[in-house]
């Protein structure tokens, strides 16, 4: 029997679960829902369509854009200070960092929006300025977000520069350079290569986050579609606008996401 | 000749353990000292304070005369800026036992990038030099290498160039062997022979007795933050004065693989 074995045909265990009846199974479910949906007389697609491409729509996500590139700026800049301050070796500059973390991480984002909108209930004047002046919804905005944001970053940044061995700024001491220079040469790029798939999922995260700014009325996409529902009462279609734009962006920074892993581990 | 070292009561605690209980050592320019002794002895710490990779709690350094970390103003003992320290540092070359490359930067960059970033030599120029270095510890070939394409032998060589780079006066060695495989061991230990014979002023703290043996001019003994006994390397290795020196190197040469396991 042994010397025939090797002509028998392999069978595979399949798992315990039908692939095809899985797939049936939700097919039908989604199907279903979707055509719920799609066909219900209350949602009318011709106002998705007509308000998809729209003027205001367009332009709020283009405030969208901005606001949560400027929000990665600040949140990297100030994030990248924050952690240097925490690996400081004086204890006020790390127990200052430590409580900036504690502070912008543990109040709600929402909270922190609404506070800069509500600033001028505090310091009416700024300077010479009315502070409603100085602090438009669009600056309370990005105030929110950016200085919340650098909390975060601030910890993700902290973990890339503990992933780069100690021995190598040791290294980098005895051949003459400063702390400060072996920070910048050494450390830096190569917490780069931990931080930046982390900061692609933080992307997608303040992206969607602005959308908290239409509780001030920021300008942003998500605004719009509130301001435009707030007329016609369309709120479903003008909600699947939002959803639309808002995948469609999302989908772009995973794919960017990508290239640049690519790119950091090569 | 420049490279001459003194080291005069040095006392270092972690906390609460004490790990120099005032040590004391003189280095002539051009002397090779090997330091052997069991783990947790000090040998690794009083390296590091040599270069003030590890600020001491008391006693001082002197390199050619030139005090490492302080400055001597008004009766008492300054802590210097980190520039001048850094300054003082680059006299003294040092090799780690985990290699510590830069590992994001090519055998040849590691090389260039103390000479460049640091001296404001001309990138090209300080490349040519570089490659030089490298040839001399044998590794021309790999020298657009990253850390993680060579082998840990290939590494520490490459660590020996780019502290050569510095042209330091005096250059530490903190076990540079024990994290070698076996077979490794033996084109780091040439490396450092030739060094020693180019009449570089050598510190090594080491587990290779035979090495101690054939280029120390002076082997130390240290066991519990001091040293215990010091002197020819023929006299300590082979008729040590102390009880404990030779104990040691009875288990050493009982068990050499073992001295290679630590850490």
């Amino acid at each position: 029997m042994l010397d025939t074995l090797h002509t028998l045909e392999v069978v595979r265990r399949r798992g315990i679960v039908s692939r095809w009846g899985v797939g049936a199974v939700l097919v039908a479910v989604v199907g279903w829902l979707g055509c719920t949906v799609a066909v219900s007389p209350n949602l009318e697609w011709t106002v998705v369509g007509r308000y998809f491409l729209a003027t205001p729509v367009i332009e709020g996500v283009g405030v969208t854009l901005v606001l949560t590139f400027a929000t990665l700026g600040i949140g990297l800049v100030l994030g990248a200070a924050l952690a240097m301050m925490m690996q400081s070796r004086n204890p006020v500059l790390s127990a200052a960092a430590s409580g900036y973390v504690w502070f912008f991480r543990g109040v709600p984002l929402v909270v922190q929006i609404v506070f800069w909108f509500n600033l001028s209930l505090l310091f009416p004047t700024l300077g010479f300025a009315p502070t409603n002046q100085v602090v438009t919804p669009f600056l309370a905005a990005l105030l929110g977000l950016g200085l919340h944001e650098a909390a975060y970053l601030a910890e993700i940044i902290r973990g890339g520069f503990l992933a780069v061995p100690r021995g190598q700024v040791d290294a980098a001491l005895t051949i003459g350079m400063t702390r400060a220079t072996a920070t910048r040469t050494i450390v830096l790029p190569q917490s780069i290569r931990v931080i930046l798939p982390a900061l692609g999922n933080q992307f997608i995260l303040i992206l969607k986050g602005t959308s908290l700014v239409s509780v001030i009325g920021g300008g942003d996409l998500m605004t719009r579609a509130q301001q435009i529902y707030g007329q016609n009462y369309q709120v479903i279609a003008l909600l699947l606008v939002a959803t639309g734009w808002y995948l469609v962006l999302v989908t772009v920074a995973s794919i960017g996401q990508r290239f640049l892993e690519r790119w950091a581990v090569a | 000749m420049v490279g001459g070292l003194r080291l005069r009561g040095i006392r270092k605690s972690f906390g609460a353990q004490e790990v120099l209980r005032g040590v004391d050592l003189d280095v002539a320019p051009g002397e090779v000292v090997c330091v052997i002794g069991p783990s947790g002895s000090g040998k690794s710490t009083l390296l590091r304070c040599v270069n003030h990779l590890e600020p001491v709690d008391a006693g001082f350094v002197l390199v050619d005369d030139s005090l490492v970390g302080y400055e001597h103003r008004d009766g008492r003992l300054f802590e210097s800026s980190e520039r001048d320290v850094a300054r003082t540092r680059r006299r003294m070359g040092m090799v780690f036992q985990q290699f510590n490359l830069f590992s994001h930067l090519t055998a040849v960059r590691n090389v260039t990038l103390g000479p460049v970033r640091v001296l404001g030599r001309d990138p090209r120029e300080a490349e040519q030099e570089a490659r030089g270095l490298l040839a001399r510890v044998g590794l021309a070939a790999h020298a657009d290498k990253l850390p993680a394409q060579l082998s840990g032998g290939q590494q520490q060589r490459v660590a020996i160039a780019r502290a050569m780079a510095m042209k330091p006066a005096v250059m530490l060695f903190d076990e540079p062997t024990s994290a070698l495989d076996p077979e490794l061991v033996g084109e780091v230990l040439t490396v450092m022979h030739d060094l020693a014979a180019q009449g570089m002023t050598m510190i090594v703290v080491t587990h290779e007795i035979g090495f101690a043996h054939d280029v120390a001019d002076t082997v130390v003994f240290m066991d519990e933050g001091v040293i215990v006994e010091s002197g020819p390397a023929e006299q300590v290795l082979l008729s040590p004065k102390s009880e404990r020196t030779a104990a040691f190197l009875a288990h050493v040469r009982r068990h050499p693989r073992k001295e290679h396991d630590h850490a």
